[in-house]
């Protein structure tokens, strides 16, 4: 192989934003780069082509971003989804270097559009990318071609060749065929496990094979557990992984956006068996939207089925899967595998629970059940008007936690202390940071901002 | 649409149309774009009369699909600018009257090349036929009644077709009474090309994949403007003829020169740039069912403008009487194949933004 012969001065693994964030930095000033991306060009950029948007800081009315966001409110809005398992150093830095991000990404060739239909909610707080995540790759795809960049796909990294803290060198395979790359300095930017089945049932247990992947199937962490069996200091609970419900009748890899569903809060949502098993309308759903995938989880054969009648059909955004539809409850039932005399006991029951009021779907309504367990306690209308509609709901992963730790330069420590030229950026060390729940946007800002420095520090280092 | 997404196969253009429409109304990530996406998000459902509208307000400027995280060789295998492309066509086809012309210079070059020829070879045979006694400049080889004879037909006969078309097409899409302010808002997009713009200015994703560029923008209008300067051009002599007694021929600080020459020269320019950037372009992501006949039109479109400039670079020469024929065969072929080629796209696609407009506005 002819990449065999050259020594690259920034070898950069992965290839998604922060991988190229890397890039440009690092080629901007004059360093050679080259990027192993592990998928082949048509599926490049790994979740983040599955992206939407950027949560960034802002004093004042920022490109599309509306009035502010400061320091503080989203450093707290980032404590309450972590419960604190966050490190409120990086994350500050990280916060801070957020606004400056966003004109630098523009003058890369990124470009943002205003909020989307549907997620008025985040116009203050996250800029979207005009066309999404893939656009936004496509963008530094060509920024890092006009600087040079080379990008090898269907680049394969097996082993990181680090001796005594020092890289040397990338084992990879290119379109099959085994390949060494050699570099002064290496980003780190491959990601998470998340595609790995086999690894999330050893850290979740067999219920993993059910789970459903939202983003990129390259997502494999070959480098990450490379890394940690070479000793380097990991992050994160390795168990765990951030799953949302989605439609069951999704892809099991790449379904991304378009198999969410949003119906949740005006339905009652039942097992296998027919039961519901938690409240349905305790917040408004961007805030819940995260923890039903662990609820699904926990569910016998990881699936449940959330029922809505001919009320609340139009109260969400569409799915890309149209609903089963019925004219009575069993009936449904019988549709979607499940009991369907049980489940119309489960229905008449919160039917019966459900009390007179006004229902608002846009706020918290109050809209309380009486007498059932477990209660829903806002938007609670008795199911009763035909057409009946059922969706199955199964976990998605969307990311893994368990990462390198870095410090506030990307630096990867290993078991002799820091390493010298290896640096970590992206998913593969955002558990640093984001060590539990989920803050829309910000797994984007994490990977800017470290993918930045990660790449400025490797091309110091060599220059 | 059902759980058979995955099985691609026997859908007619309307129903993968729907197919792919409903996947973006759940996705929503290119709204930003154009008109087509703000008008999906508006409804849940999708009626073919809504498919077409869709398809017909789709300008084909592919920013969608390479942003898209669903093109193949993702199993959802979107492909939206190209299938609206396809459902446009199709349109056209179910519009043309009288039924029997329908398509018949839509898809395929060879059509338009043999219509060029049997035009071309008309006018040699009128002027030889009809040849005056006397008559200054082009008069001398074609009266101005000669030319009033075969082309106020050849003019107005394909008006009315396409109005039928038209009145078809809003018939379907549902059309409502056009008012004023629907008019300004879509021929002010006609005027910029608002939907080939990317959104935001940047232009489209044709020649060059997917970075953004306004060349075709810029060919699109050249060859617009410079069709609409030639047709005042001729509707300027007109006026001039009837109205002030004044005939040709007319000098060069004349209304008829003075719109005609620009007009010929963007034409010409416009059309010879737009099929170079289509050469460079995917062809599965337009209509690639028509693309001779695209590429046909282009050229016969071209050549109205170029041979009109020959035309009048000939002056005074012997070769004016085959250049005059050659012009006036080629124009006579573009205006009777309009109902039937690629150059209904204009009006479809003004009614279109006009009905875009009715819901937006």
């Amino acid at each position: 192989m002819t990449d065999n012969a050259t020594t690259w001065d920034v070898v950069i693994v992965g290839g998604g934003n922060a991988a190229l964030c890397a890039a440009i930095e690092a080629a901007e000033t004059g360093a050679s780069v080259i990027i192993l991306e592990g998928a082949p060009l048509e599926y490049r950029g790994g979740n983040s082509r599955h992206t939407r948007n950027f949560r960034c800081m802002h004093a004042g009315p920022l490109s599309v971003l509306t009035d502010r966001y400061e320091e503080d409110e989203y450093f707290d809005d980032l404590l309450r989804v972590t419960k604190g398992e966050t490190d409120e150093h990086l994350a500050r830095m990280t916060i801070r270097t957020s606004e400056t991000c966003l004109p630098w990404m523009e003058k890369q060739g990124v470009r943002f559009q205003p909020s989307l239909s549907g997620t008025l909610s985040l116009s203050r707080t996250n800029a979207f990318f005009l066309g999404g995540g893939k656009a936004l790759v496509n963008a530094y795809y060509n920024r890092a071609a006009d600087l040079g960049v080379a990008v090898r796909y269907e680049a394969q990294v097996k082993h990181v060749d680090i001796q005594d803290g020092v890289f040397a060198g990338v084992d990879c395979e290119i379109a099959g065929q085994p390949t060494r790359i050699n570099g002064k300095a290496v980003v780190l930017a491959s990601g998470g496990f998340q595609a790995d089945l086999d690894w999330l049932a050893r850290a979740w247990g067999p219920a993993a094979k059910n789970f459903l992947i939202r983003g990129t199937p390259y997502n494999r962490g070959v480098v990450l557990k490379d890394m940690l069996d070479q000793g380097a200091e990991s992050v994160g609970d390795p168990t765990q992984c951030h799953a949302v419900a989605i439609d069951g009748r999704a892809p099991k890899y790449d379904g991304g956006i378009v198999t969410r569903l949003d119906c949740v809060p005006f339905s009652v949502v039942v097992n296998r068996h027919g039961q519901r098993f938690y409240d349905e309308g305790e917040d408004v759903w961007p805030k819940r939207y995260a923890i039903w995938g662990r609820l699904v989880a926990a569910q016998p054969d990881q699936v449940a089925y959330s029922i809505i009648d001919s009320k609340s059909i139009d109260a969400f955004m569409p799915s890309v899967f149209p609903p089963i539809q019925a004219d009575t409850i069993e009936g449904l039932g019988q549709q979607l595998g499940i009991s369907g005399s049980v489940l119309k006991e489960t229905v008449e029951r919160f039917n019966d629970a459900c009390r007179p009021g006004v229902f608002k779907g846009n706020e918290l309504d109050g809209l309380a059940t009486d007498g059932i367990e477990p209660p829903k306690t806002n938007w609670a209308r008795p199911i009763t008007e035909p057409p009946f509609y059922g969706y199955e709901l199964r976990p998605g992963v969307t990311f893994t936690y368990l990462g390198l730790k870095v410090d506030d330069t990307a630096r990867v420590t290993g078991e002799g202390g820091r390493m010298s030229n290896v640096w970590a950026a992206g998913e593969i060390m955002a558990g640093s940071i984001l060590g539990q729940g989920y803050l829309a946007g910000f797994g984007m800002t994490i990977g800017t901002v470290f993918g930045r420095i990660a790449g400025r520090e490797a091309a110091a280092y060599v220059a | 649409m059902s759980l058979d997404i995955l099985n691609l196969t026997d859908r007619t253009p309307t129903e993968e149309a729907r197919r792919q429409v409903e996947i973006c109304n759940a996705c929503r990530y290119c709204e930003g774009y154009c008109a087509v996406f703000p008008a999906i998000t508006k409804q849940r459902a999708f009626a073919d009369g809504d498919i077409t509208q869709l398809a017909n307000l789709c300008h084909n400027c592919r920013g969608c699909y390479y942003a898209c995280q669903y093109t193949a060789p993702h199993e959802f295998d979107l492909n939206l600018p190209g299938i609206l492309a396809e459902v446009r066509q199709d349109s056209w086809h179910r519009y043309a009257w009288p039924g029997a012309f329908a398509g018949a210079f839509q898809r395929k070059g060879t059509p338009i090349a043999l219509a060029l020829i049997v035009g071309l070879a008309l006018l040699f045979l009128a002027l030889t036929a009809l040849r005056p006694a006397s008559g200054e400049g082009f008069y001398a080889y074609l009266s101005h009644g000669g030319m009033v004879a075969i082309f106020a037909p050849a003019f107005l006969l394909p008006l009315v077709a396409i109005g039928i078309g038209l009145r078809r097409y809003w018939a379907e899409v549902g059309g409502q009474r056009i008012t004023f302010a629907h008019l300004r808002d879509a021929v002010a997009a006609t005027a910029n090309m608002r939907n080939l713009g990317g959104g935001q200015g940047q232009g489209c994703n044709f020649e060059e994949g997917d970075r953004y560029s306004n060349r075709r923008r810029v060919a699109h209008q050249l060859v617009m403007y410079g069709f609409l300067l030639c047709f005042a051009s001729t509707s300027s002599g007109t006026v001039l003829h009837y109205g002030f007694g004044l005939e040709a021929p007319y000098g060069l600080f004349s209304l008829p020169k003075l719109l005609g020459v620009p007009g010929g020269l963007l034409l010409t320019i416009g059309a010879g740039w737009l099929i170079r950037l289509k050469l460079k372009s995917d062809r599965d992501l337009g209509a690639a069912s028509a693309w001779g006949g695209e590429v046909a039109f282009v050229l016969l479109l071209g050549l109205t403008g170029l041979t009109g400039l020959a035309l009048y670079a000939a002056t005074d020469t012997a070769l004016v009487g085959p250049l005059l024929a050659i012009h006036l065969g080629t124009v006579l072929t573009f205006f009777l194949t309009t109902p039937y080629s690629k150059m209904v796209h204009g009006f479809y696609r003004l009614a279109a933004l006009i009905r875009d407009a009715q819901v937006r506005l």
